[in-house]
């Protein structure tokens, strides 16, 4: 175990010998601009990863200022010396991992390792679990939950993200290894669509609306069978291993049909799958299946920005739009959302002062860390309402949960509603998840 | 050696938030570097936000003869920001409240903490400009700039940051709160201590408000490109521009080295065999530098460019700086480790210098790239190495060594617009006789004479060399 640990550690600290700490990266930096110390700085954590390999500190020590990193890699975006940012902080975090798993208690270390391997991953879990949310939104148990007397029971930070929470999957509601035929009349491409586990559970209308889109474009969309969680969360935890395993299932199951894409509709996923083939270094064989694998892999937006969608209805909204750190800084996806959202008749578009800058969310960064979470989200919540936009979209569950937390902390439900683009474009096609069912 | 306790207590007294009072051990030897080499760890870092705070950990620090290196984001290159004989840190980054514009006056008036690039964002919103431009203006601070006296390639036209300072606030060395300059851009009043701190590397005192001038924006750009089969000619071209009557805002420099690391990362067409490229930029009335624009590019075409071409979009011309601003990511990619000399020459000893360069390249056996801000003379010979193979760095400190006296043989300085900081002071005997140095000393000791403001830095001790391992 103790040989790992350090065998992470070691890859890390190579690459940080990249690092010419111009700096550059600061303003950059969410931590930075909320914590204030170089310490909470790309350029800090760097150097700290190298001091932590050269023994200066311990690997504990070493674990605080990582933990508290977003992981958004809005630094990598601006860094002149091309840092792989990214890929350091997961061999790092996979030390920490490492480390932990000999230092923490039994129990903590069989719960994390249940969530990781068991829960995200497992359909029927995150079924459950999206059948749980929907029948408490929808029995009125959540209305009761939300009636004065009760609501001070409820933790400020879980009343924050239950009023964050909107449709969720109904039970038994199945839609793996569904097959949507195109309603073009020119029938385009044939792709596969990858749900996501977060997505589906949470967001399942945003994946229904997302697969009609698809169709109106004409698209052949397929919901492959056995499909499982991106591993995005637990590579991001420091368990590569785990990781690695989603991603041959998942790649294994995505070969069984000839695809053109590979459409997802959360930006995090997206990058992830994009990024499959920096697990299988030295791994010829599962790299090459990878990059045939990443190569199809597209967000919805592009695909619909190719396609062109036909919009139908006006909107008349002043919209503001909160990209996904993964989709710009990891995707490099910036340019097909705005063009959508511009594309709609009547809405007005103010872009952020400072668009790049993460919302927070940080995959379940905003649950473990949420005094840092807030503190980054008030920052962005400040810059929406510069904007004066009446609606946020955003691309990607995290951010879409995280931007209704902004809107419910600050008592704004009257005045912005968060949304997902597809949701935005199914308005204005006047496209519902019923039809065509 | 740590501070002893009760120092510490006396120092979240006087900041009063103990949360900007920094001494766990991580949070130290993040302030243990800047952008140039060395790592040198501080005993305590302190974020000051108000001039009093710094006077009375100054007053403090004096009493006890505790070392203050002044800090702001650390991206100097000669390592003015370095806590090279431990003690505190001051850092003034989140001191950054103020940042007035007086549009009728046309100064700026700062906190120590505000970004460069911010203050010219923010003149720029009323017609006027604060031209230096160091390539790190987005993160540096402006009292970083200021201590260090930052260059950037507009430099060539506008001047430095010197040229911009009209008044201080400064926290002495013994913690009085003083006042230089003023608000006029005419002032003979007393000595000049304005110009005496801009560039004096915080060894005489805490920057903690600055008054700048700022002159009116330039209403349009034009530029240029020439491409030369011989690095020589291309320091001549430059040469006959600045005698030609026309001043452009930028003129920047590219070795072949560079135009080939830059199409090897990202293909922007630059012609490989060329062994040079000047990019030109004029800036001014429109039709003026139309005219001027068209002068330029036959004097080009006359001094021997294979090509010239002039950017007719703004998105040529956005494509024509995008070639330049990849050069540095681009050699970075390479070789990790870039010692990025700023050695600068008269103007007229630019094809000379080149000359020069191009022999220590040779001689030496190393890795030696040039490009940057050529029409001030000040070329920025970049050394790529490994700091990790001890004999490569050997090799590079001999060729250092070998930069500077070209340098100096032709008549220039060691440091154009980085500073001597750590990695040049060894260096100063050669540029100045014993006097000048000792005056230098003198003024030093009459300001700080416990000599614990930025202490080890700009003056060499007998014995210092330069050492890169």
């Amino acid at each position: 175990m103790e040989a790992q640990e350090n065998v992470y550690l070691k890859k890390a600290a190579d690459l940080t010998y990249d690092c010419v700490r111009c700096g550059y990266c600061l303003p950059s930096c969410p931590t930075y601009l909320t914590m204030k110390t170089e310490t909470q700085t790309p350029r800090g954590r760097i150097n700290l990863v190298r001091m932590a390999a050269e023994g200066h500190i311990t690997v504990n020590e070493l674990s605080v200022p990582i933990d508290l990193c977003l992981g958004c890699r809005a630094c990598e975006h601006v860094c002149p010396s091309n840092i792989q940012y990214g890929k350091m902080l997961e061999l790092v975090k996979g030390s920490i991992r490492y480390h932990k798993k000999q230092t923490s208690s039994p129990l903590r270390r069989f719960c994390e390792g249940f969530v990781f391997k068991h829960v995200f991953p497992s359909k029927s879990i995150m079924n459950k679990l999206g059948s749980f949310l929907w029948v408490y939104q929808k029995s009125g148990v959540k209305k009761v939950v939300h009636m004065k007397p009760l609501r001070y029971l409820l933790p400020k930070k879980l009343e924050l993200f239950d009023k964050g929470l909107t449709e969720a999957k109904p039970p038994f509601r199945k839609n793996d290894g569904r097959r949507y035929p195109s309603i073009s009349e020119r029938p385009a491409l044939k792709v596969a669509f990858f749900t996501g586990c977060v997505m589906e559970a949470v967001f399942y209308r945003i994946n229904l609306l997302s697969i009609r889109l698809l169709q109106k474009v004409g698209c052949e969309v397929v919901v492959v069978n056995d499909q499982t969680c991106c591993g995005a969360l637990q590579l991001h935890a420091g368990e590569e291993e785990l990781a690695k395993e989603m991603a041959k299932r998942n790649i294994e199951v995505f070969e069984k049909e000839e695809f053109d894409y590979i459409v997802n509709s959360a930006g995090g996923c997206g990058a992830m799958l994009k990024e499959y083939d920096g697990l299988f270094e030295g791994d010829p064989e599962w790299l090459e299946r990878a990059r045939h694998f990443k190569q199809k892999v597209a967000d919805i937006s592009v695909i619909l920005n190719k396609l062109g969608l036909k919009l139908e209805r006006v909107l008349s909204y002043r919209v503001t739009y909160q990209p996904s750190c993964h989709m710009t800084n990891v995707q490099k996806v910036t340019k097909e959302p705005e063009a959508l959202i511009q594309s709609i008749e009547g809405i007005e578009f103010i872009r952020l002062n400072k668009p790049n800058l993460c919302c927070g969310s940080g995959g379940i960064y905003n649950l473990i860390h949420f005094e840092e979470s807030m503190n980054i989200l008030n920052a962005k919540m400040s810059d929406i309402k510069d904007t004066k936009a009446n609606v946020i979209v955003t691309t990607n569950p995290g951010c879409l949960l995280q931007m209704k937390v902004g809107i419910a902390k600050e008592n704004l439900h009257d005045h912005i509603k968060a949304v997902h683009l597809v949701e935005l474009l199914a308005e204005a096609c006047e496209v519902t998840e019923n039809r065509w069912i | 050696m740590p501070l002893q306790p009760d120092i510490v207590d006396q120092i979240v007294r006087i900041i009063g938030e103990e949360r900007r009072v920094l001494i766990k051990k991580t949070d130290l030897l993040s302030y243990g570097y800047d952008a140039s080499f060395g790592f040198f760890v501080p005993d305590l870092v302190c974020q000051v936000k108000c001039v009093e705070e710094v006077s009375e950990i100054i007053k403090l620090a004096n009493r006890e003869k505790i070392p203050i290196t002044p800090r702001g984001n650390a991206s100097g290159l000669s390592g003015g920001a370095l806590p090279i004989e431990g003690g505190i840190v001051i850092d003034v980054s989140l001191w950054n409240d103020v940042l007035e514009i007086h549009r009728d006056d046309m100064i700026a008036v700062v906190s120590p903490g505000v970004i460069t690039a911010d203050i010219d964002r923010a003149a720029q919103k009323v017609g006027l400009m604060y031209p230096p431009d160091p390539s790190s203006s987005n993160v540096s601070t402006i009292a970083g700039n200021i201590a260090e006296n930052s260059g950037g390639p507009r430099g060539l036209k506008y001047g430095v940051t010197k040229d911009y300072v009209l008044g201080l606030q400064v926290v002495t060395p013994e913690g009085h709160i003083i006042r230089t300059g003023g608000r006029t851009i005419k002032n003979v009043t007393g000595y000049d201590l304005t110009k005496l701190i801009v560039g004096s590397e915080g060894t005489l005192g805490i920057i903690t408000e600055a008054i700048l001038r700022l002159i009116p924006r330039p209403q349009a750009t034009i530029s240029l490109m020439a491409v030369f089969d011989d690095i020589v000619q291309a320091g001549y071209a430059i040469t006959n521009v600045l005698t030609s009557g026309i001043l452009p805002s930028k003129i920047e420099f590219m070795d072949q080295a560079s135009i080939w690391a830059v199409e090897s990362y990202r293909p922007m067409g630059l012609p490989i065999n060329a062994e040079a490229v000047l990019f030109i930029e004029l800036d001014g009335h429109p039709l003026a530098i139309r005219d001027e624009a068209d002068y330029v590019y036959k004097l080009m075409q006359k001094t021997g460019a294979l090509r010239v071409q002039k950017a007719e979009t703004s998105d040529q011309e956005e494509k024509m700086w995008k070639a330049r601003k990849l050069v540095s990511p681009a050699v970075a990619r390479h070789k990790p480790t870039k010692i990025s000399e700023d050695a600068t020459v008269p103007r007229s000893q630019i094809p000379s210098f080149l000359k020069r360069l191009r022999e220590i390249k040779d001689k030496f056996d190393i890795e030696l790239v040039v490009f940057g801000h050529a029409g001030d003379g000040n070329l920025h010979p970049n050394i790529l190495c490994d700091q990790r193979n001890k004999e490569e760095m050997k090799k590079v400190e001999k060729a250092v060594a070998a930069i500077f006296e070209a340098a100096l043989d032709l008549g220039g300085t060691l440091s154009g617009e980085h500073g001597i900081g750590l990695m040049k002071k060894s260096f100063m005997p050669m540029e100045f006789d014993q006097f000048s140095l000792e005056m230098m000393k003198r003024i030093k000791q009459a300001w700080d004479p416990n000599n614990i403001m930025n202490p080890g830095k700009i003056f060499p001790k007998p014995g210092d060399r330069l050492v890169l391992r």
